[in-house]
């Protein structure tokens, strides 16, 4: 059981748990207990303070014991909460189900009967109802359920919507499924944890409401006790005897306050984003946590990469999802990392700058240099004089890279202002340039669109003028044209390569794509489980590729123009970097592996202008000097 | 921009007919005869049936339901017996009272409510993260009515700081000073539930948005942390929270009942629960159906601001 | 050889903008009258960019989108979708996302029952049995049966929704984008197993994807799809080879090969048309290097031996 588990480890929401299982215990056994009657009048005795004899919290106006109203008035509060609960939530699933399944007219239609009931503020709507059946705890009930069904409909169908076109439910049509059966067997399933959040989340307010109504006189009748009439009874002795209104008022704080931590606890625990700790909010740079000595810097790279390791700490398990990687670039170089998803390609990219989500990334080792100046565990500050201004990015997918809500022109300016003191006007005008630079069309006119107005290609030429803003040294592409059309991606790699040439950048340019990588990058890096295996001259290493992931991976890429054919696909999967197997990572798959890959370390090995991380290579390479 | 508020004014047309459906079909539920409500169970059968027929009950329930609409349409929404004024004119005059609970303490829970949120989330897990979680928790679980009489307790009766009741003193000046003086107290007792739910939803819509990819291009791009956080998070975080503030609008009119019923303040919701007991179906009716056109109109309010905030809403 | 998929002047208008009262804002052809037919054992691919109308083609052809008008055949009879236990045995759908296909609250063991539930009305030992079958054919243990979608990598959930296809028995399988969701490593070892299931099991396929490499790789013929129109259809070693539409040179040229120098085979930015307000006469005239002035007033009709091309001034 997951879900107690995942419940039990949320102190606050076990805390709730307890008091909750406490006073549902009291409520239950009250009938039991040795206590007074709640309604008998005894006006001799009123007003009793706490703790007199024969009335543990005292009495009430009219001389009744509080400790027995007490219990009596939760009993009844508690399960007119519940049941209001579950009413409109069973209600307001199924109005939402069905809209939400159904769509088209018959949504509409719901949907606009919601909203007019939602188009009152709740309390109005209950206290019609309230006036039309007259006051009364029942009714009272039916009233707070009532306005609560909008809301319980509106949010449940806005999750059957969502799921309604997912394409599992397309697959239950084609698998001969009817639309009932959908409904139950494949949607209800994904949304009845949503409904029990709502719920849970819910209750506690549904108990303030029906207290609410009863306090104002429309809900229990005299003498029934509940905690809100207790409490608008009390009301007009506030000043003389307040122990009368404290003793209910602090039973409601403590029942809801109670019922609001579970209701988290259990939100925390069935919602998957929570449970994976998705909100979390990433820090302003990734958290170092560095151990082992500290590499020198070397070589007359702009960007030198030494031994880079980060990891994500998820839990207690451990991802080392970049493990000892470098590399560096040379200025007007360009450098291409190639590797499949989870090969570390991306996250190494961002390590440089500091930008991986943390928690859960952590750099716990190896160096940054950027021209001599370590960048790992540098401070903050430095670290953020330097992003854009000296290394830039260029992300995968322009439409949520840019900020939605901003124009362009606006995003542009920003980009060059945190960096120069110049008026806004000067850095219009640098931005104008800028998208001249990167040949938008009509670049005045294009300053003042939305990056919702302008299409994907159009986008990433934004992206890129951005990272041009301020001349930096470095620009780091991370998979620049991946979500882009064949046409556009040309255009834009063209454009990429012009920039180059003209500006003399450096450019780490990450990609899944040997074409790509072919036509663009002078040199190419290729990584498999968060390892380099293979480095060298672009050409070079695709013409002859020698470690045996290089061979086959390229092997596997069908290229335009041989027509149809088999391919020669690498059985199995990449390992799961919270899991490698020692020696080499690509052995498992390796149809030359030997016993000698499964163990130990094996290095990145110099051959010349080469590197390579095999102990059988494809081809003889020739020692380094 | 104006052809969007045109539309938006066009299409509330059909949301306040549907109110004064919903209003009246709730009231024509209401066992018995009204004219037997009013007069009391020992009338005459002649003036039980003089005043239905006086009140235009004797007619379809379809033909008094045209008639009253048509009626409102023209400002007479009717006569209350038990105030014996007319209706409009006795809501008119509670709803200032009202507006100006409602009103300041919706301002108050917005500001502070999104501040908190946006400290919270910037500090996830910080000290200042736990404190303010802890607030808002107390703050949701806490029924306003007991809150409101708390502070009485406290503040009025022990500290003597402020009166305990009323919107007015019964003698002397009414000047803004007064009106502060006697509004603090209820206003804030209004506005902490709202406060919290606007701070919980604040903070995770703020959590949700710093996940984005274009706040990691505004970092890649060197903006500094404040900026960050107020100008690009919060900026995109206010989409998913001004829906919310629309809806918390709602609450705090609604939870004004509660409140004008603990300080004495002479609001609409007070007139409501007053008229509900007394069975004056014509005020009630009258009441709840100006109320919520008010909050329809409020909600176009929102809804414009919302597409002054977000570009990809088609205006 | 008989014709498994037919399709007459197959079209799809999306109505946008809808109001409660007064006409819609405007109306978008996704895919303008499409008139195709696939024999029996061939593999169609469809290539096309994003918004070309290939996966509303798709969509179309196994009922799960009302057509706005033509007609589709399968196996020479009308498209009929009324009993989902019946149309399911006919024609069966492999999705592009593999994750998002499998409901993620039933065991793989409850998602592959339905079909042969559903549709074969199977008993359990009979469900088992060919379950066992199945997961055979498409190379995944047995032992997966009680797990979650989630505790699959992109490649085995793809090999689950090829297996529930399989589940079906239909002969003609519309695969949507299969591959494109996976790593190529991933990417070839799918291929290789549809390519085997084809020939082993008699199947029909129409192949949609955007990557011309891999459509070239997996058909016997390919149709290229832009803006809502077939503009080009013929053999798959011969389309990109030696394209007859521009736009397919286009294609052909765009995609990154190893080994060719980097161009922009268009010169400027250039874009799409606008769907709600599509130019007159051919919609790639904008873009097209030999448009006359014919191509702003006509719409050119698919013409050919066996490579067919929608143009007034075709290449070859």
């Amino acid at each position: 059981m997951s879900f107690l588990s995942l419940l039990a480890r949320n102190r606050l929401a076990l805390a709730g748990l307890i008091v909750m299982a406490l006073v549902v215990l009291l409520a239950l056994v009250t009938p039991i207990l040795p206590l007074a009657d709640p309604d008998v009048t005894n006006t001799g005795n009123r007003f009793l303070k706490p703790f007199s004899e024969g009335a543990l919290l005292g009495t009430d106006h009219l001389g009744r014991d509080l400790l027995s109203r007490l219990l009596w008035g939760t009993r009844l509060s508690l399960a007119v909460g519940f049941a209001a609960a579950v009413i409109a939530a069973v209600l307001g699933a199924a109005v939402g189900i069905i809209a939400g399944y159904y769509g088209g007219r018959v949504d509409n239609l719901i949907m606009r009967g919601v909203d007019m009931l939602m188009a009152f503020p709740y309390i109005l709507l209950a206290l019609a109802i309230v006036a039309a059946l007259g006051p009364g705890l029942l009714n009272a009930l039916i009233a707070v359920a009532a306005v609560n069904i909008p809301f319980f409909a509106r949010n449940i169908r806005g999750i059957t919507v969502g799921i309604a076109h997912k394409e599992f439910v397309d697959a239950a049509k084609l698998a001969g499924m009817g639309d009932a059966r959908i409904i139950v067997s494949e949607v209800l399933p994904n949304v009845v944890p949503v409904i029990v959040i709502a719920m849970s989340t819910t209750v506690g307010w549904m108990i303030l409401e029906t207290a609410g109504l009863s306090f104002l006189g429309l809900g229990s009748q005299p003498p029934q006790a509940d905690l809100g009439s207790m409490l608008g009874e009390a009301r007009s002795a506030l000043i003389t005897n307040p122990h009368t209104s404290v003793v209910p008022g602090v039973m409601i704080l403590i029942i809801v306050m109670a019922i609001n931590l579970l209701g988290d606890g259990v939100r925390d625990a069935l919602d998957p984003r929570l449970r994976s700790g998705a909100l979390t909010r990433p820090m302003a740079a990734t958290m170092v946590q560095r151990k082992g000595p500290v590499p020198d810097p070397q070589g007359d790279n702009v960007l030198d990469l030494r031994g880079l390791e980060t990891q994500f700490h998820v839990k207690d398990r451990i991802y080392r999802a970049v493990g000892g990687v470098s590399w560096g670039v040379k200025p007007g170089e360009c450098l291409g990392i190639i590797g499949e998803s989870g090969s570390g390609k991306s996250v190494t990219a961002l390590s440089v700058m500091g930008l991986v989500a943390s928690p859960p990334g952590v750099i716990t080792g190896g160096a940054v240099f950027y021209k001599g100046e370590d960048l790992v565990g540098a401070p903050y500050e430095r670290l953020r004089s330097l992003r854009g201004r000296e290394v830039a990015y260029i992300f995968q997918d322009p439409l949520a890279t840019l900020h939605p809500l901003y124009k362009v022109g606006d995003q542009l300016v920003e980009a060059i202002r945190v960096h120069h003191h110049v008026s806004d006007k000067e850095a219009r005008a640098k931005a104008l340039g800028l998208l001249k630079d990167v040949r938008i069309p009509n670049a005045e006119s294009r300053l003042e669109n939305y990056p919702h107005e302008m299409s994907g290609g159009m986008r990433q030429r934004v992206g890129i003028a951005m990272a041009l803003a301020n001349d930096p040294e470095v620009i780091i592409a991370d998979e620049p044209t991946t979500a882009l059309d064949v046409t556009v991606q040309a255009q834009i790699l063209s454009l990429l390569d012009t920039l180059r040439r003209e500006k003399g950048l450096a450019i780490v340019f990450i990609t899944h794509d040997f074409g790509v990588v072919a036509q663009l990058c002078d040199r190419v890096a290729v990584m498999y489980a968060g390892r380099i295996v293979e480095e060298g001259p672009t050409q070079i290493v695709l013409d002859a590729p020698a470690h045996p992931y290089t061979r086959r991976l390229i092997a596997c890429v069908p290229e335009l123009g041989e027509g149809k054919r088999a391919l020669h696909a690498i059985p199995g999967l990449p390992p799961a970097v919270n899991d490698l197997p020692p020696g080499c990572a690509f052995a498992p798959r390796c149809d030359k592996a030997t016993e000698a890959c499964r163990q130990g370390e094996i290095a990145l090995d110099a051959f010349g202008a080469r590197k390579l991380r095999c102990l059988f290579p494809e081809t003889e390479l020739e020692a380094a000097q | 921009m104006g052809s969007y508020i045109l539309k938006r004014l066009v299409s509330a047309i059909p949301v306040l007919l549907g109110i004064t459906v919903i209003v009246f079909a709730i009231m024509a539920l209401i066992p018995g005869d009204p004219a037997t409500a009013i007069l009391g169970s020992y009338a005459t059968p002649e003036n039980v049936e003089k005043l239905n027929r006086d009140l235009g009950l004797d007619k379809p329930a379809v033909q008094r339901y045209f008639i009253w609409l048509f009626n409102m349409m023209q400002g007479d929404f009717g006569r209350s017996f038990s105030l014996n004024r007319p209706v409009l004119d006795e809501v008119l005059d509670r709803f200032g009272a009202t507006l100006v609970l409602a009103g300041t303490s919706f301002v108050l829970c917005s500001l502070i409510g999104v501040a908190a949120g946006v400290v919270s989330a910037a500090r996830q897990y910080g000290f200042a993260d736990k404190a303010i979680t802890f607030v808002v928790l107390l703050g949701i679980s806490i029924p306003s009515f007991f809150l409101g009489m708390m502070m009485i307790l406290i503040f009025a009766v022990q500290l003597r700081w402020f009166p305990a009741s009323g919107m007015w003193p019964i003698y002397g000046d009414r000047n803004l000073l007064v009106l502060l003086d006697h509004l603090l107290m209820p206003a804030l007792a209004l506005a902490v539930v709202a406060t919290g739910v606007v701070a919980r939803l604040s903070r995770s819509a703020m959590l949700e948005v710093l996940r984005q990819d274009y706040i990691r291009t505004a970092r890649a791009k060197g903006v500094p942390e404040r900026g960050v956080i107020w100008r690009h998070a919060l900026r995109a975080a206010m989409v998913s929270i001004i829906p919310v503030l629309g809806i918390q609008a709602g609450f705090v009119l609604s939870g004004a009942v509660y409140i004008e019923m603990v300080f004495q303040w002479p609001g609409v919701g007070r007139m409501l629960v007053d008229a509900i007991l007394k069975r004056d179906i014509l005020l009630v009716q009258g009441g709840v159906v100006f109320v919520a056109a008010c909050y329809v109109g409020f909600n176009i309010v929102v809804d414009v601001a919302q597409s002054l905030l977000d570009p990809r809403i088609k205006t | 050889m008989s014709i498994a998929l037919k399709l007459d002047a197959l079209s799809k208008t999306f109505v946008v903008g809808k109001q409660l009262f007064g006409p819609p804002k405007g109306r978008v052809h996704a895919v303008h009258p499409v008139t195709l037919e696939v024999p029996e054992g061939e593999t169609l691919g469809i290539v096309g960019e994003s918004g070309c109308g290939k996966s509303t083609l798709a969509r179309m052809l196994v009922g799960l989108l009302e057509p706005s008008g033509g007609s589709i055949e399968i196996a020479g009879k009308p498209l009929d979708n009324a009993d989902p236990a019946v149309f399911g045995k006919r024609i069966q759908y492999v999705f592009q996302d593999p994750i998002s296909s499998l409901n993620p609250r039933k065991t793989v063991r409850q998602i592959m029952e339905v079909p042969l539930k559903r549709l074969h009305g199977m008993d359990k030992a009979q469900r088992d049995r060919r379950i066992s079958e199945i997961f055979a054919q498409v190379n995944l243990r047995e032992e997966f049966l009680d797990r979650y979608p989630h505790e699959f990598s992109g490649g085995q959930a793809q090999r689950i929704g090829i297996a529930r296809a399989l589940a079906a028995e239909a002969k003609i399988l519309i695969l949507d984008e299969p591959v494109s969701a996976l790593d190529v490593s991933v990417q070839a070892q799918v291929l290789n197993l549809l390519a085997e299931l084809k020939q082993r099991l008699g199947l029909t396929y129409l192949f949609i994807s955007h990557d011309l490499a891999v459509v070239e790789a997996v058909s016997d013929r390919v149709a290229v799809l832009y803006f809502g129109s077939v503009v080009e259809i013929g053999r798959a070693e011969d389309v990109f080879a030696n394209p007859r539409h521009p736009y397919t040179k286009l294609l052909a040229d765009s995609a990154p090969v190893v080994g060719r120098p980097l161009t922009a085979p268009e010169g400027r930015e250039t874009e799409l048309p606008d769907p709600l307000n599509p130019p007159k006469g051919c919609a790639f005239r904008a873009r097209c290097p030999y448009a006359g002035e014919r191509c702003g007033e006509e719409v050119p009709r698919l013409e050919g031996e066996t490579q067919l091309a929608a143009c007034f001034h075709p290449l070859r």
